[in-house]
């Protein structure tokens, strides 16, 4: 089953064109990397499936429902607002940079939403957010405040936040991206263990040995286009496209 | 030294409806320009260019013009536009054009707190499902309050010292009348007991304002 079909994405901001006719589906408990070289569209790809973006045309699909309305000239506009917030609790998304709540402490960052947009009730809010804290190695860590944590810690705590709302979709923007090197390792960690309880994943991700091995699928953007998508022992260790390969052995000369 | 405080006694009950008038200033000024600050804030901000110019323009007139004058147009305000006489309680306009030129600051603060809160922030906040009122008051005010507080603090501390600018219309107002015993007296004692007051008053904002600062202090 399908969670995620985006089809014939279009974007341009102001007349450089970002993203053009994008199609590729997620499948339910799989993981799927998205790749490619600085400025292929990654990111904007991922601000659109994550309504941080509007796209111009074409159509983003979770389970049945549709994220944008066709309009008669060809492009799309957001749907209703009841779609909006169902879709929105479709997913949840993982920052590079975090963004934590700063003033509230680690175990108020994980209830808020829970329990002021799902209604969840606090206790048992708390309750949930213990366990995830656990999975995420950080049950010491309630009552911090994310300046007290490391920068590892604190993206622990921005997937725990997520996971928060029982999303059945977890995106990830470039979530190693702003840690030191010898963080990375425990985010990945948490991240695979994820895959392992087939927690449906899309990443977007520098980390190409990491993309390589917990991925079901790795999609290559380049030029705002997709280039190949598919298992990562194809499109990664056999590419049949030129610039698939003149990627992939750029990244393994550094 | 017994007697310096009998004489400071002596001029503090001589000025005592001038120091109720002078708090009164202060008090009415916060207690309102603090809130409308806020929405002056949001005018300032508004994407409706129509209206961020208005408020631009209002600001700047506000921070651009003595606030004296202000207090005097005001006043008479109703008499030139409207023909009417002019309010027999000063009070009532000193503090709306307190208000009004303090708004206009505080806004300017508010604005620059809003605007310095990333846009992770409300990413973040969208994401999860937050709606826009709650992301406002949840996520970027108590931030907006941590970083402002300092600026606050001085326009409080400027706020007591400008309360003084009301005796252009009133005269039990504290600096008026320390300026009356001091002609009477024909000394500046008086004057120096007010500017005293005025001191110890805001060492005491400060010893407050610092203490709230310290309690925000528990993050970053
Ligand atoms: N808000 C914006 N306004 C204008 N142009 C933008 C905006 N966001 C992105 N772009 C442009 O869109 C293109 C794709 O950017 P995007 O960030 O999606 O690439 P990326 O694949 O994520 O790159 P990187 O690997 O460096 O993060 C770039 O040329 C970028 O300059
Ligand atoms: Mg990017």
């Amino acid at each position: 089953m399908n969670l995620l079909e985006v089809a014939h994405l279009q974007k341009s901001f102001d007349d450089t064109v970002v993203l053009r006719d994008i199609s590729f589906h997620v499948e339910q408990g799989s993981v799927v990397s998205i790749i490619g070289p600085s400025g292929s569209g990654k990111s904007t790809l991922l601000r659109c499936m994550t309504m941080l973006e509007a796209a111009d045309s074409g159509s983003i699909q979770y389970g049945d429902m549709q994220m944008y309305v066709p309009l008669a000239n060809g492009g799309c506009t957001y749907a209703d607002r009841q779609t909006l917030k169902a879709i929105k609790q479709q997913f949840g998304l993982v920052f590079q940079n975090f963004n934590l709540f700063p003033h509230m402490n680690v175990m108020s960052n994980l209830i808020e939403a829970p329990v002021h947009v799902l209604g969840i009730k606090k206790a048992e809010a708390i309750e949930y957010a213990r366990t995830l804290l656990a999975k995420v190695g950080l049950s010491d860590k309630e009552t911090a405040y994310p300046c007290e944590l490391s920068g590892g810690q604190q993206q622990r705590v921005a997937i725990a936040r997520a996971l928060a709302m029982k999303p059945n979709i977890l995106f990830f923007y470039e979530p190693t991206s702003a840690l030191d090197p010898e963080l990375t390792g425990e985010i990945l960690k948490v991240i695979r263990s994820l895959a392992e309880e087939d927690m449906t994943m899309v990443i977007v991700t520098h980390e190409m040995a990491f993309a390589h091995d917990v991925s079901d699928k790795v999609i290559f953007m380049d030029g705002g286009v997709i280039v190949e998508q598919g298992d990562p022992r194809d499109v990664m260790d056999h590419p049949k496209n030129e610039r698939t390969k003149a990627f992939l052995s750029r990244i393994t000369e550094n | 030294m017994e007697q310096f405080f009998e004489y400071i006694g002596k001029m503090l009950s001589l000025m005592g409806e001038g120091i109720g008038n002078s708090l009164l200033i202060f008090a009415m000024t916060l207690l309102f320009s603090l809130p409308l600050g806020l929405f002056v804030s949001f005018g300032r901000m508004s994407k409706y260019k129509i209206v961020s110019m208005l408020v631009k323009f209002y600001i700047s007139v506000m921070r651009g013009t003595p606030l004296m004058l202000q207090i005097i147009v005001i006043y008479f305000c109703p008499y030139y536009l409207f023909g009417v006489s002019v309010a027999e309680d000063a009070r009532f306009p000193i503090i709306l054009a307190f208000v009004l030129n303090y708004a206009a600051y505080f806004a300017e603060i508010y604005r620059g707190g809003i605007e310095s809160i990333s846009k992770g922030q409300y990413e973040a906040a969208g994401v999860l499902g937050l709606s826009k009122p709650r992301t406002f008051m949840r996520i970027v005010l108590p931030q907006v309050i941590k970083r402002i507080l300092p600026s606050v603090t001085n326009e409080i501390i400027t706020l007591v010292k400008d309360t003084s600018l009301a005796q252009i219309l009133l005269t039990e107002e504290m600096f008026s009348l320390a300026k009356i015993i001091a002609a009477k007296e024909t000394s500046i004692a008086p004057l120096l007991v007010a500017g005293l007051f005025y001191y110890i008053f805001n060492l005491l904002i400060a010893f407050v304002m610092g203490r709230v600062e310290k309690k925000l202090n528990y993050y970053q």
